[in-house]
Order: C-alpha cells, then structure tokens, then sequence
C-alpha cells in the first residue's frame, strides 16, 4: 500500500515536471490545428490522473527484498555505470572482466568462481565478437 | 497462384547457405534462451538485436535470424516448464500444469517430445495461416487514413496492457510513460526540438533498442541478483528419448483445436501468445473426454497449450506485419527491428517489399522443420545448458547486452541511459507495472501523434472527425471493450493449479 503511494506520487512529479517542459515548447510556423505540445499534453494529463488513482487505489506489494539486496543491486549500478564510462578509454578486455567478475560475485559470493568466470567472459566474449562477428571492439583502448 | 509463386519467391530468399545458417543458428540460440528460466522470447530477441545489427546483415537477413530467434525461444519455454516446474517464459506457463506431473512420473522425456511435436505443429499451421490471412488483412488496410490508425493504435495500447497486466490503471500509466518518451527529441513536423530538457544527447531522441535492452535484459540482472540465482536446474535428469506414437496420435486433434485457438488469440492485437496457450488449455480442458485428468499429468493438457501458444507466436505476427501493430510484446521487439531497418511495416510492405515478408515466411517454414528436429532428438543437448551456472550466466547476459549496445553506437551516453532503463524496468517489476506497453509507446508514439496531427490538418480541427468513419468507431469501441474487459474477466480467467 505505501509503496504504491509513494510510486503514485512519484508519478505525479514526474508528470508536473513534463507537463511544465511542455509548455515550454516552441511554436513552429506551419498552420496545424493540434501543433507540437497537444500530444505532450494529453500524455502528461493521462500520466497525473494514473498517478492520482494509484495513490487511491494502491495495491498490496509485499515482495519487496531485503536491504541487503539493494545494496547489492546498488553495487551492480555502480560497476555497470564504470564499465559505461571506461570502456571507451580502457577497452572492452580490462571493463568486462571487473564487470563481469563483480555480477558474478554478487550472485555466488566465491572470489575464485567470480574470478575465473569474469576472465574467461571477458576474453572469450572479446574473442567472439571481435573475431567471430566483427564487432570492432578495441581490446585495451 | 499468386500465393504459390510469392511463397517460391520467398523460398528463393530462404533457400541460399547464409540464409539457411542464420536460420539454424537463431533457432539454436532461440531455444537455449526460451529453456533458461525467466529469459523469454522478449529478452531473447531483445538482447540479440544489437548484435544482429552489428554483423551488417541486410534486412531480410537480420528478420530472418530475429524470427528464428523468436521461434526458438516459443519452443525452448516448455522445457522449463516439464522438468523444473519453472516457466522459461509466461506462454509456457500452461504447460506446467501437466507437463511437470507427466516428468515427476517419469515421463519427462515423453511429455518433451511429445511438446516438441505440438509446438512444431501450432507453429507450422499458423505460419500457414499468416501466409492465407495477412494478405488478406493488408487489403483491408488500404481503407485506413488516420483517424483508423489512430484508433488502431489505441487499440493496441488498451489491449496490450490488458489481460498481461493486473492493474489497467498501471498498463495505462506504462502506456503514457512509453509515448511520453517517444515525444523526445526533434517534432517530425515543425523541425525543433521537444522536451530535451537541455540535452544535447536527447535531441536524436531516445533510440528504441537501448530502451528494450534496458528494461528487459537489464532488468533482469537486477533481477537475477535478487533471486539469487534460485531457478537453477543443476542435476536434471533424463531417460532414454523414445517417440511417444500413442499419445501423439491421441493427441492429434488436441493440437489442431490448440493451434486454432492459438492462431487467433495471437491476432488479437495484445492478447499474444499467453492468451493463447491459456485458452487452448482451457478448451482442451473443457472438450476432452478426460478433461476432469488434466492436471494431473495428462498428455493432451501438454500437447494443448504447447499447440496453442507456438500457434499464438504466428499469429501475432499478422498484425505486425500487415498493420503495423504488434499483437505481443516479442512481436513489439521485432517491430522495433523492422524500424531500425527502416522497414515500415503495413500494406505497403507486401507490394513494395515482397522479398522481405515472402523470405521470411519461407524461413519461418524452414525454422519449424529445423527446431522439430532440434527439439526432438537433440533436446537432450538443451536440457544440459539449463545446467550453466547464474553466476556465469548473468555476467554472460549482461556483457552481450553491453557489447551490443556499444558497437552499435559507440557512445557511453546510450550504455548510461540502457542502464537508466534497466534500473526503471526492475522497479516497474516490482511495481506490477508492465514494460510492454513502455515498449510499444516509444515505437508508435510518433505515428500515433503524426496520424492524430494529419487527421487534424484534414478536418481543420474537427476533433469529431476521428470517429468519422465504421472501421474507426469499430475500433475505438474495440479498444475501450479490450480496455474494460479484464476488469470483469479476470475472476473468470484464473489460471487453474495442477492438482499434485
């Protein structure tokens, strides 16, 4: 129940938020009866009145995990958002594997599995689709 | 005639080495994908695109590959679900139901032939009917301006969200979030930018494919690491594989009627594959002379909903391909693939791009004799990947997703933002608040708005104008009926529990 209050009244920010942006739409110059910011509008209208009627009828969410999970899912976020952002200066080899050995740790907590599975990955991935589908991947920026 | 010497014309596509290769691996990757517990068709399709992309295949190449891939995973699901009691996917949930009782029996190796069997006869028959029936449909879409269209998207929305959804209000909102999205970036009419709150990166708008990778195989790491790793199948066992004769002539019409059923619920667009293997099952249940059996392990409550949701999978292609209009959120995947080959599907598409659509029937036809005999005496080969480790294979997804994304575009900001989906779907998961219809709001949302701006200019704002005409009232009644119906079937359609 509050989750989905919650979710509702994240919902209508949101909307708030784009609704405002849409107005800030500019004009264009051609003659049209609907013009650039009905659409918007009607999205942003149907997006607020779903947000209100989650918050009055909520529904009953009691799978949510443990807070331990998210922290694992938030170290998840962190390692994927590095590899994003390394990849282009570091190449694909070095990123994937921490990646890969950080996901894999995640889900099985033994260091050596994680270890091994993150290696072979990242070469054996590398191999595949640098060599066998000729993606163009650098290996190490 | 026509038909013959188009479907020749197709088989003339179909029929060269690299086609044919594509072909077979897609179905192998296909099934591997739809056998592993929770990755289903979508996120099968989903997380192949990129690459398929990147190989620099041509179009009818790519829809090949993609479509084998789709097939694959419609007939690995049921794996799963016989001997893990785990759906590989939503359509392969009815199988449970008699399926997982028939290998707790000892009969796992019959109920997987005897599967495979019924998925290759829904499939087949149903690509049938996609060749007899989509031409057909494509002439009537020559009476469509924009109001029709409009209303026809409509309808998708209202019914997409529909019977996959528990909460109309949620499929609605996800709808808004998806062509809310869509209106990014530059207005195809005027030229200038819209809602890039000051971002260069979203001037282009936001690419559909990062959008699907995210919310469907990203998400599904999160997912991963929050069940971790429960639905692992590690010590499977199988007999010796021998051909069930009596069960699959005693089966016979349990197929056909499945495969009739399938054929048409996956037209419906929405409705997809899970409507169709539900209501296969349920009319089995209700026809046969042992219906008070199923449950317990009986043979037709396999072959039923197997038929019913490979039929479903061809089925949903019709509208796809002839309107434009996914009729499943895999269907959705692949419109988003044709797009991306600046394929626009419709009534065009059969004049204009023959070799396209006639190549991939014809692969679809190849794909089903291929996966039935993948599926019946290799499956053994399948049934030991179900055995791959989650801490390997989530890494494994998660890279392949990542590689994809980046050699497609090359910029980080498109991996951040893939990311950013990843994190929303996980959360909509949680929330009950399905992606499909986010999916289909980022395709559609500029025709949407481009077909309600063009009947606008048509009418000189007569806003009356969009239920001008018979098909266009039909489908707004259609789309409002599809909208309001689950809130009163879903008593009525609750899915049965297996009695052991």
């Amino acid at each position: 129940m509050k989750a989905d209050r919650i979710f509702g009244l994240g919902v209508i920010l949101i909307a708030s938020f784009y609704l405002y942006h849409a107005t800030l739409i500019p004009t264009g110059f051609l003659s049209d009866p609907v013009g650039s910011r009905t659409f918007p509008y009607i999205v942003a209208g149907v997006s607020l009145l779903c947000g209100a009627l989650i918050i009055i009828f909520p529904d009953k969410i009691t799978d949510w995990p443990h807070l331990r999970v998210y922290g694992k899912i938030g170290i998840a976020l962190l390692a994927m958002y590095l590899f994003a952002k390394t990849l282009r200066p570091y190449g694909f080899i070095i990123p994937s594997a921490v990646v890969a050995i950080i996901l894999s740790y995640l889900i099985s907590p033994n260091i050596k599995n994680a270890i091994i599975t993150g290696l072979s990955l990242s070469i054996g991935l590398f191999l595949v689709l640098n060599y066998g589908l000729g993606l163009g991947l650098f290996a190490f920026g | 005639m026509d038909l013959l010497a188009n479907l020749s014309q197709g088989f003339a596509v179909a029929l060269t080495w690299s086609t044919l290769l594509l072909a077979v691996s897609g179905c192998f990757a296909g099934t591997i994908i739809g056998s592993l517990p929770g990755l289903g068709p979508s996120n099968g399709v989903a997380i192949l695109i990129p690459l398929a992309f990147s190989l620099g295949l041509d179009a009818t190449e790519v829809l090949v590959l993609m479509t084998s891939v789709y097939y694959g995973a419609m007939y690995g699901g049921r794996i799963s679900s016989i001997l893990l009691n785990i759906p590989g996917d939503e359509p392969a949930l009815m199988t449970t139901l008699d399926g997982y009782p028939m290998a707790k029996q000892g009969r796992a190796a019959d109920a997987l032939v005897l599967s495979g069997v019924s998925s290759f006869v829904g499939a087949f028959l149903a690509t049938i009917g996609l060749m007899l029936l989509a031409p057909l449909l494509a002439n009537v879409a020559y009476l469509f301006g924009p109001s029709e269209y409009f209303a026809l998207y409509l309808l998708a929305f209202c019914t997409l969200g529909g019977l996959a959804s528990k909460n109309q209000i949620k499929a609605a909102l996800a709808s808004a979030v998806g062509l809310g999205i869509a209106m990014i970036g530059l207005d195809n009419q005027t030229g200038l930018p819209r809602l890039t709150f000051g971002e260069l990166a979203l001037m282009d708008g936001v690419d559909f494919l990062v959008a699907i990778v995210g919310l469907f195989a990203v998400s599904e790491i999160f997912i991963f690491i929050e069940s971790h790793g429960k639905n692992t199948a590690i010590g499977v066992k199988l007999d010796k594989i021998t051909i069930p004769v009596k069960d699959i002539v005693n089966c016979g019409f349990t197929m056909l009627r499945g495969t009739l059923i399938g054929f048409f619920a996956g037209i419906l667009p929405g409705a997809g594959a899970s409507l169709g293997s539900f209501l296969a099952y349920m009319g089995e249940k209700t026809v046969a002379k042992d219906g008070d059996t199923f449950g317990t392990g009986n043979p037709k409550g396999v072959a039923a909903p197997e038929a019913g949701n490979n039929a479903a999978a061809g089925g949903a292609l019709v509208p796809m391909l002839t309107l434009g209009v996914p009729g499943s959120g895999t269907t959705a995947v692949l419109l988003a693939v044709l797009l991306t080959l600046n394929i626009t599907p419709g009534p065009l598409l059969f004049e204009e791009r023959p070799e396209v659509v006639w190549g991939l029937i014809a692969s679809l036809l190849i794909a089903n004799v291929v996966l039935l005999i993948m599926n019946v005496p290799l499956v053994r080969l399948f049934v030991k990947v179900l055995s791959v480790p989650p801490h390997v294979l989530l890494p494994g997804i998660a890279m392949v997703a990542f590689g994809g994304i980046y050699s497609l575009s090359g910029s980080s900001h498109d991996l951040v933002l893939m990311i950013v989906f990843g994190l929303v779907g996980y959360f909509c998961r949680k929330l009950g608040v399905p992606t499909v219809p986010i999916i289909l709001g980022i395709l559609l949302g500029n025709n949407m708005e481009d077909n309600l701006r063009r009947a606008m200019i048509i009418s000189g704002g007569d806003w009356t104008y969009l239920f001008s005409s018979g098909i266009a009232i039909g489908l707004w009644v259609a789309a409002i009926g599809g909208f309001v119906a689950p809130l009163f079937l879903r008593n009525l359609l609750k899915k049965p529990k297996p009695k052991i």
